[in-house]
């Protein structure tokens, strides 16, 4: 299954992504209109800076996720067939459980209706609209082993080339 | 993305599908390339006017609330609406200038290739500016009037006279109360500039009112720029033109005049002549052929019947027919790709102008002392390049519509003379009234990659005249309309409404055209919008009443530059309810726009009406029309046809 990587080395830090994912979690999928709307649109990927380094921060969708096992309702789970631990609405209390668990702090507060948001990998969509929107190509949507294999051949060709 | 998604215009697809078989990249291509464009600057909440940022604002809400400074939203979308409106005035306003300038070395006899083109229009112009002409030569008069129009540019001890001596008497008196009133151009443009900078005026209402103030220094800016043209280079009359790229000829040299200003295309016009046998030497049997791109296009179309090939978004495809030998430029709409595209053809890009010139390009600096002489080096320079033609690459599409332009305001005043010698202004007047007309409107704006090229123009006007509304157009709405054979008598035939069908009818028989008056009336290029604005004061003045009261509306369907944004800011605070047909960079700040779609209603009487949808813009605009008739006691207008 696939999952949203970062290269972090080429992320600009130009937020394109978390404007493209709470438009793409709205009901008019504009930028022009969907800030307007009320509940409002929240993005699920933060784009954080340490020591000049930038990096886009999601949810890793985690296999033994600890927002899942941690969760008292319910709501958090693992949907089997997308491959990703989404957060039903109809079950989640807001008691923000899962925000205290979160190693990436990645789980936001839709205060309006007092429930968990989280990236849920945008379904009904090929590639998640953070990964389509970014213009530098830093998000990446592939197989786990793709990515690791890249990285592998990265790091072959500079020991190579060194 | 297929080239009928691109445009509408038949010789845009024909190119198009060319340029795509020949792996050729053009602005579209380069727009989907920079797809999905930045959210940030989509909204306006985006500020690079310090070394600290760029910053960003989250429309959302969620992140990113305030600058570095402590800037707002809204701040930050008043302050870039503001810089956008200033720059759109420098460039309209830098053309202004360069007329003047002109003039003012015709005055003195440093530009001896230059002429009063009509010196009624110079005594007119003098006169409404208060210059005495007490017996005065046309050189005297027109050195007073070039320096006059100079010194509105800094900043006077009056309020501007380009604005001050053409609106209505209770537009001037609004402005002067609200402190809108410009006391020079270049000082207005400056102040934007300055108030705008980090740390200077961080309240977006009084922000927004400055940059008002900024675009009536643009409309005086146009309003002078087309008076001192008519005095160079002539009053335009009607008019029968070609449009489309058909209008490029094989067996000619073929040089495209594009960009705005005629100080330059008038001289290359005037040159042709002199070169004619040199170019038929050089085998070209059908001699020298100027046609025009962009807003010269419309210059060159109304003031010497030459055809407009294309729009400034087509500007490319122009090039990709192979048959252009040369594109002379000046500024304000030429893409820098043309250089690229130009390098697999015979055609040489050729710059005039010191402040726009193109990596690539020939420049050959057009300076008006020796004009003559520039323009007779930029046709040696396509004469040459014809001889270097590759005919296995031309490829000129055929399609060339009919387009009549060149109706200035002089020109609708002259037809409607016809047919009430005493009071022109009465059948225009009475038509509204008895509601055969609806009202007015002015199409104006650009052409915008985000749309498919020309569909807006075309779907709101057929929208729009079928209602009776009678339709003026200038710039890239004029060249659209040209493309599509909407400027002919035969276009009304087709699309007018009953009553405005009755009136084009009549007033085609007084002018002796033996059929209607075009579905829209060509009447200028993009700089000439105020040509329109004057038969409106004109009316205002006669009926008592001020601009906000007419059944006049403005739209820009498919805007893409600064200077359209300057336009439609003017126009809305004229009193002109102003359709847009892009979203503007301004949706990140809900005050900004309520600003502009509501309070500005309140204030001036003019407003925004942001819509991409053609016809919900038709419905929107022609409510507008209504509320102005109810407004003035006028009978509702209802739509003469049920909508398919």
């Amino acid at each position: 299954m696939k999952r949203i990587f970062v290269r972090t080395e080429i992320c600009t830090a130009c937020k394109t992504c978390e404007l493209a994912c709470a438009i793409e979690h709205s009901q008019a999928k504009s930028i022009h209109a969907s800030p307007y709307e009320r509940p409002h649109p929240m993005r699920r990927v933060f784009v954080e800076a340490t020591d000049g380094r930038k990096i886009p921060i999601l949810c890793r969708h985690c296999e033994d996720a600890p927002c899942v096992a941690a969760c008292i309702s319910g709501a958090l789970f693992r949907d089997v067939v997308a491959d990703a631990v989404v957060c039903d609405w109809t079950r989640c209390i807001g008691c923000w459980t899962c925000i205290m668990v979160c190693p990436y702090g990645v789980i936001g507060r839709q205060l309006e209706l007092g429930k968990a948001v989280k990236c849920d990998l945008c379904p009904g969509r090929e590639i998640p609209a953070c990964v389509d929107s970014c213009p530098t190509k830093a998000l990446i949507y592939q197989e786990a082993e793709d990515f690791s294999k890249e990285r592998r051949q990265a790091f072959a060709a500079s020991v190579a080339g060194g | 993305m297929f080239p009928t998604d691109r445009s509408i215009s038949p010789d845009s697809v024909e190119m198009l599908t060319l340029a795509q078989k020949l792996g050729v990249t053009t602005t579209w291509d380069r727009y989907q390339a920079q797809l999905p464009q930045c959210g940030f600057g989509e909204t306006g909440l985006c500020c690079r006017h310090c070394l600290q940022g760029p910053c960003r604002i989250d429309p959302f809400g969620d992140g990113l609330k305030e600058g570095i400074c402590g800037a707002t939203a809204d701040t930050f979308v008043a302050r870039g609406l503001g810089r956008a409106i200033a720059a759109g005035a420098a460039a309209h306003s830098g053309h202004a200038k360069h007329l003047a300038h002109t003039l003012k070395k015709f005055a003195l006899g440093k530009a001896p290739d230059y002429r009063i083109a009509d010196s009624n229009k110079l005594r007119a112009v003098a006169e409404r500016m208060g210059i005495p002409l007490d017996g005065k030569q046309d050189a005297q008069i027109a050195g007073e009037l070039a320096e006059l129009a100079l010194q509105e540019f800094s900043e006077r001890e009056e309020p501007l006279r380009w604005a001050t001596h053409t609106l209505t008497p209770g537009r001037v008196k609004k402005f002067a109360d609200l402190g809108l009133l410009p006391y020079g151009i270049d000082s207005a443009v400056s102040e934007v500039m300055h108030r705008t900078t980090n740390g200077v005026d961080a309240d977006p209402v009084n922000i927004l009112l400055g940059s008002i103030k900024c675009a009536l220094s643009d409309y005086a800016g146009m309003y002078m720029a087309t008076d001192l043209s008519d005095i160079l280079f002539g009053v335009p009359q009607p008019v029968v033109a070609k449009a489309n790229l058909g209008a490029l000829k094989k067996d000619a040299i073929n040089i495209a005049v594009h960009g705005h200003n005629p100080v330059l295309s008038e001289m290359v016009v005037a040159m042709a002549p002199q070169m004619e046998e040199r170019a038929k030497a050089a085998g070209a049997s059908q001699g020298i052929n100027i046609v025009g791109i962009c807003c010269t296009g419309n210059e060159v179309m109304m003031r010497h019947g030459l055809p407009q090939a294309t729009n400034a978004l087509s500007q490319e495809l122009a090039v990709l027919t192979g048959a252009l030998d040369a594109i002379v430029v000046d500024y304000q709409c030429v893409m820098p790709s043309l250089t690229q595209i130009a390098d697999g053809y015979q055609t040489k890009v050729i710059t005039t102008m010191g402040i726009a010139k193109m990596p690539g390009a020939v420049h050959i600096n057009f300076d008006e002392e020796h004009a003559a002489d520039g323009a007779r080096q930029i046709i040696q320079l396509a004469i040459e390049a014809f001889t270097k033609r590759d005919a296995a690459k031309i490829h000129i599409p055929e399609l060339s519509n009919a387009a009549i332009a060149g109706i200035s305001a002089e020109a609708v005043l002259g037809v409607l003379a016809k047919l009430d010698g005493g009071d022109p202004l009465k059948p225009l007047i009475d038509n509204i009234v008895n509601g055969n007309i609806t009202g007015v409107c002015l199409f104006a704006g650009c052409n915008d990659v985000k749309i498919q090229q020309d569909r807006s123009f075309i779907n709101l006007v057929k929208e729009l005249a079928r209602r009776d509304v009678l339709i003026l157009a200038t710039g890239c709405a004029s060249g659209s309309f040209g493309r599509h054979g909407l400027l002919t008598p035969e276009a009304t035939e087709k699309y007018a409404g009953p009553g405005l069908k009755a009136v084009m009818t009549a007033l085609g028989q007084a002018a002796g055209l033996g059929a209607p008056l075009p579905l829209a009336l060509h009447t200028g290029s993009c700089v000439d919008n105020t040509r329109a604005v004057s038969i409106a004061v004109a009316i205002a003045n006669k009926l008592g009443v001020d601009l906000d009261q007419l059944p006049v509306v403005a739209t820009a369907p498919e805007a893409a530059m600064e200077k359209a944004v300057v336009i439609g800011t003017w126009a809305v605070a004229l009193g002109l309810p102003t359709h847009v047909g892009v979203v503007p960079p301004v949706t990140g700040s809900p005050l900004v726009v309520k600003v502009l779609t509501e309070t500005a209603k309140d204030l001036l009487g003019g407003y925004f009406i942001v819509e991409a949808d053609p016809a919900k813009a038709a419905d929107k605009l022609f409510a507008a029309l209504n509320e102005r008739r109810k407004g003035l006691g006028l009978s509702e207008k209802v739509l003469a046809i049920v909508p398919a």
